[in-house]
């Protein structure tokens, strides 16, 4: 049935994908293909021009391109091979054997039998229709990242006068270089009573501009017959419009920057379980989905707002996709992560103590912003670890590490949380 | 000077250009907008009706039957997306079932196929409706279909027997002389022996430049939503509710052709043809109607809203008709559902007053009933994509992930006899940016591709209609 065998097959040449690669080789995979739907690697790092990239993998200060660049660099200096302009259109994992068939310009219609696979599809943006803005359906309302697309690989500028909706890093990006190409950013709003993006991007990109960001509004109608004319903002309460607290924005583009959504869709026809708190699939320890053999990391796992974690993750799970190819298999008992008060998802959400040489790090988002604080790891009624904070908020991902000793007290479950006794910002 | 000018390319000015190209005529097309089916055409139901709604004996019933069972082999020989689908008209109560015998004496007397289920009959066909429903009417006759598609096959088809398509040609004016009539268009002035007013919601406006002031246009529109192919999946049928009390069949939640599902619509007085804003009260409402029908209808996965506007009229049927104020036009107004449905029984009685009106109908021995074929990557087996893309590589590069639609495809769009020139004309032809990420990875590369294909420059190429521009300069 397969054209060609491969130890792992990497489905997406993004950060995750790259660095997967480079892993899977350390670890010793003969044969390792990455797939790239686009003609160059590197994935959404090549639109994203501004610096910030590598603080944590790298100790320097990157833009995209250059840390993409450099996970290409690594990944040209091993054995794995890359093939570009090639879309995956199917995972199977019936039985034993796994396959991926994908079609390409130059080679055709291929399928490659996989002794693991790691998906690493990455995130789309939510749209316009996915959230509903009532009003007019104009040109002028795109994405943050088909906007950053448009100005920052064709050149093109999409607007003059800009509304941003949603404070995401992507517009929040976004609104700082508009307003450099000369575009005049008139506001950002945000639906919550806190900002979803880093911190370091809300002084960076909007204080440093002056651009006002609106929390707790949002645009409750896009009003203009081919192109935006206006928009009507809302100050909200308890989900619902305040009555007579509207105003109204002149403006011809508005850019939506309302969250990601990990591209699963190739995951689900695989049958593999979802996690519906992330959208991404349910993990073991090592980035293994439920699904032997294949495994999942970076943002089509779950979001992610630094590359740098991405890398981390993504290592992990091409060795484990290497070890996996070679025979390891992981068996004893499994503990479940329950996501406890507080806390919005985890990451893996089953660990194997058999697997777990020193310590587990469990990644995980808070609810809502919080100042000094406590999480706490429970099984049962026991105690297992507390960890403290100083400040804890939703766009800022949190890591635990659990020690491989204090995952031997668990039975069966643990629960992580965050104590809500202490004081809160909001 | 042409015989026949066509004023309007929805799916009734379409239907009327097919038939027409059969015969040995001179046709030209006016069309507001810079492509076909954009009006109704493109944000209705996408529904062939049964035939069991319109009043017996009226023309809405005639040619609701007629018309959808020449469109079951138009849409073969043309190649259009179509799916015979069975609907349900629910009830949740004994007035409800009342309508539901009413519709089922109806149906019986315009020839229908139609049966009223038990409760457990209505579940057995269709899981998915909700455990209050206690019965339902049934029939097998309805089809689901791409209506743009099929609007846009018809006018192929006749622009490959010579008719002349003009876009971006509003009507606004027409000059009646003794032995034809003048309209003055946004793209010329067109001479005609005759003229069919297929302008949908802009008909009465038509009919009253030639002194027919009787048409009142009462538009209604309606908003929808679209969800992901997930919720597609679960439904395995039209689901209409009752009629109310004014005979408004409601909203309905029904998949599409390409998978999706659709809930929609409402039907309330639209301002303006053209207003096609979808407002938060109404859209709250279509959810919960939705989900009385269908509990496990899941909205985090919707992915586009939309309205349209129904040609509605003072005339409560079908205004099929030569004009009586002029004896040169013919009137084919009110389409409102089913006119969908009707279409093609529509167009034949146009040709039939044209007729009537004194034009000679002579059949074209070297007619042809066809257009190019339409290739739809995905639906091919792995053997073919790979014969197809060793023969064109660009069926092996994918531009929109969502709905799995080769650079191929859109390139071939760009060159078929009609052209499409905007982002969303593409999307129309060839579904690229019709998936859930509602072209956000794709379009730039869509934007890119129909400016390298027509030698446009990229600022050029709008979102959809003339005007709607997406780029506003270089940068710096």
């Amino acid at each position: 049935m397969a054209d060609k065998y491969y130890d792992v097959v990497i489905v997406g040449g993004g950060p995750a994908g790259l660095a997967a690669a480079v892993a899977a080789c350390e670890k010793g995979a003969e044969k390792v293909l990455v797939i790239e739907r686009d003609k160059v690697v590197g994935g959404i790092l090549n639109q994203c021009i501004h610096n910030g990239f590598g603080l944590h993998y790298f100790k320097e200060e990157l833009t995209g391109p250059e840390y993409a660049g450099r996970f290409a660099k690594m990944v040209a200096e091993t054995r794995a091979e890359v093939v570009t302009g090639t879309m995956v259109l199917d995972v199977t994992a019936a039985g034993m054997k796994r396959y991926v068939s994908c079609i390409s310009s130059e080679n055709g219609y291929c399928v490659y039998e996989a002794g693991a696979v790691v998906l690493c599809m990455g995130c789309r943006e939510r749209t316009r229709g996915a959230i509903s803005i009532p009003g007019d359906r104009p040109a002028g309302v795109l994405t943050a990242g088909t906007a950053q697309r448009y100005v920052n690989m064709e050149g093109y500028m999409v607007g003059k006068r800009v509304v941003i909706l949603g404070s995401g890093d992507i517009g929040l990006i976004m609104a700082r270089r508009m307003t450099l190409e000369g575009a005049k950013v008139l506001a950002c709003i945000e639906l919550s009573p806190w900002c979803n993006g880093l911190n370091r991007n809300v002084v960076q990109c909007l204080n440093d501009y002056g651009i006002p960001l609106y929390l707790s509004h949002t645009i409750t109608g896009i009003y203009g017959s081919d192109r935006v004319e206006k928009v009507v903002v809302s100050k909200m309460d308890g989900g619902k419009p305040v009555p007579g607290m509207e105003f109204e924005i002149e403006c011809d583009t508005v850019l939506l920057s309302v969250g990601l959504i990990p591209e699963n869709e190739l995951t689900r026809n695989a049958g593999i379980q979802i996690n519906p708190r992330t959208n991404g699939a349910v993990v073991f320890e090592n980035m293994m989905t439920m699904t032997d053999g294949v495994f999942a990391c970076g943002n089509v796992l779950h979001v992610h707002d630094l590359v740098d974690f991405v890398t981390a993750e993504s290592m992990k799970a091409g060795a484990a996709a290497a070890e996996y190819a070679k025979g390891k298999r992981v068996g004893g008992n499994i503990v479940d992560v329950v996501s406890g008060d507080g806390v919005n998802y985890t990451v893996p959400s089953k660990i194997r103590p058999e697997n777990v040489e020193k310590g587990v790090d469990i990644f995980f988002r808070t609810n809502h912003p919080r100042k000094k604080s406590v999480i706490t790891v429970k099984s049962g009624d026991n105690q297992i670890a507390a960890f403290k904070r100083d400040y804890m908020a939703p766009g800022e991902m949190e890591k635990i590490t659990i020690p491989k000793v204090l995952l031997a007290k668990c039975s069966g479950s643990m629960t992580v949380s965050v104590d809500d006794a202490v004081e809160e910002v909001f | 000077m042409y015989d026949v000018l066509i004023v309007g390319c929805g799916v009734i000015g379409a239907a009327t250009a097919y038939k027409l190209a059969k015969y040995n005529l001179k046709v030209a097309i006016a069309e507001k907008f810079n492509d076909v089916a954009c009006g109704t055409t493109k944000a209705n139901s996408a529904i062939m009706h049964a035939g069991y709604d319109p009043e017996p004996g009226t023309k809405k019933a005639i040619l609701n039957r007629r018309g959808i069972a020449e469109a079951r082999e138009v849409v073969k020989k043309l190649d259009v997306e179509y799916q015979p689908i069975q609907s349900l008209v629910i009830a949740y109560n004994d007035r409800d079932m009342e309508e539901v015998r009413k519709l089922y004496c109806r149906g019986l007397a315009n020839g229908v196929h139609v049966k009223i289920m038990s409760q457990d009959e209505a579940h057995a066909v269709e899981p998915a409706l909700s455990p209050n429903v206690i019965g339902a009417l049934w029939s097998d006759e309805s089809a689901i279909i791409n209506p743009w598609e099929f609007a846009t096959a018809m006018t192929e088809v006749a622009v490959i027997n010579g008719a002349d398509l003009r876009l971006n040609a509003e009507v606004y004016s027409i000059e009646q002389h003794e032995d034809h009539l003048t309209a003055v268009t946004a793209n010329g002035k067109v001479d005609a022996r005759y003229v069919v007013n297929a302008a949908g919601c802009y008909a009465p406006f038509i009919a009253k430049m030639v002194g027919d002031d009787r048409i009142e246009a009462t538009n209604r529109a309606g908003q929808y939503y679209v969800l992901d192919k997930v919720e597609g999946r679960k439904v395995h049928s039209v689901i209409f509710g009752c009629p109310d009390e004014n005979g408004f069949k409601g909203v309905l939640v029904s998949p599409t052709v390409h998978g999706n599902l659709i809930v929609g619509p409402d039907a309330e007085i639209a301002a303006h043809p053209e207003d096609l804003a979808t407002k938060p009260d109404n859209l709250g409402k279509i959810r919960a109607a939705g989900l009385k029908y269908v509990p496990s209808i899941n909205y985090r996965n919707m992915i586009r809203e939309y309205a349209g506007v129904r040609p509605t009229t003072n005339l409560s049927d079908f205004i099929i008709e030569i004009c009586p104020t002029c004896s040169r036009m013919i009137n084919l107004a009110g389409m409102a559902s089913p006119g969908l449905s009707s279409a093609l029984a529509v167009g034949e009685e146009g040709v039939k007053l044209l007729g009537e009106a004194g034009l000679e109908l002579v059949e074209n021995p070297d007619f042809r009933d066809e257009r190019p074929p339409v290739i739809r990557f995905k639906e091919l087996s792995p053997e073919e994509q790979k014969a197809l893309i060793a023969k064109n590589p660009a069926y092996g590069q994918i531009v929109c992930r969502c709905e799995t639609v080769t650079e191929g495809e859109i390139v071939a769009a760009l060159h078929r006899p009609i052209v499409p020139v905007s982002v969303d004309g593409v999307k129309r032809r060839c579904r690229a940016g019709m998936g859930r990420c509602q072209g956000g990875f794709c379009s730039p590369r869509v934007h890119e591709i129909i400016s390298r294909e027509l030698g446009i420059p990229e600022e050029k190429v709008p979102k959809d209609k003339q005007g709607s521009y997406i780029i506003t300069g270089r940068t710096k």
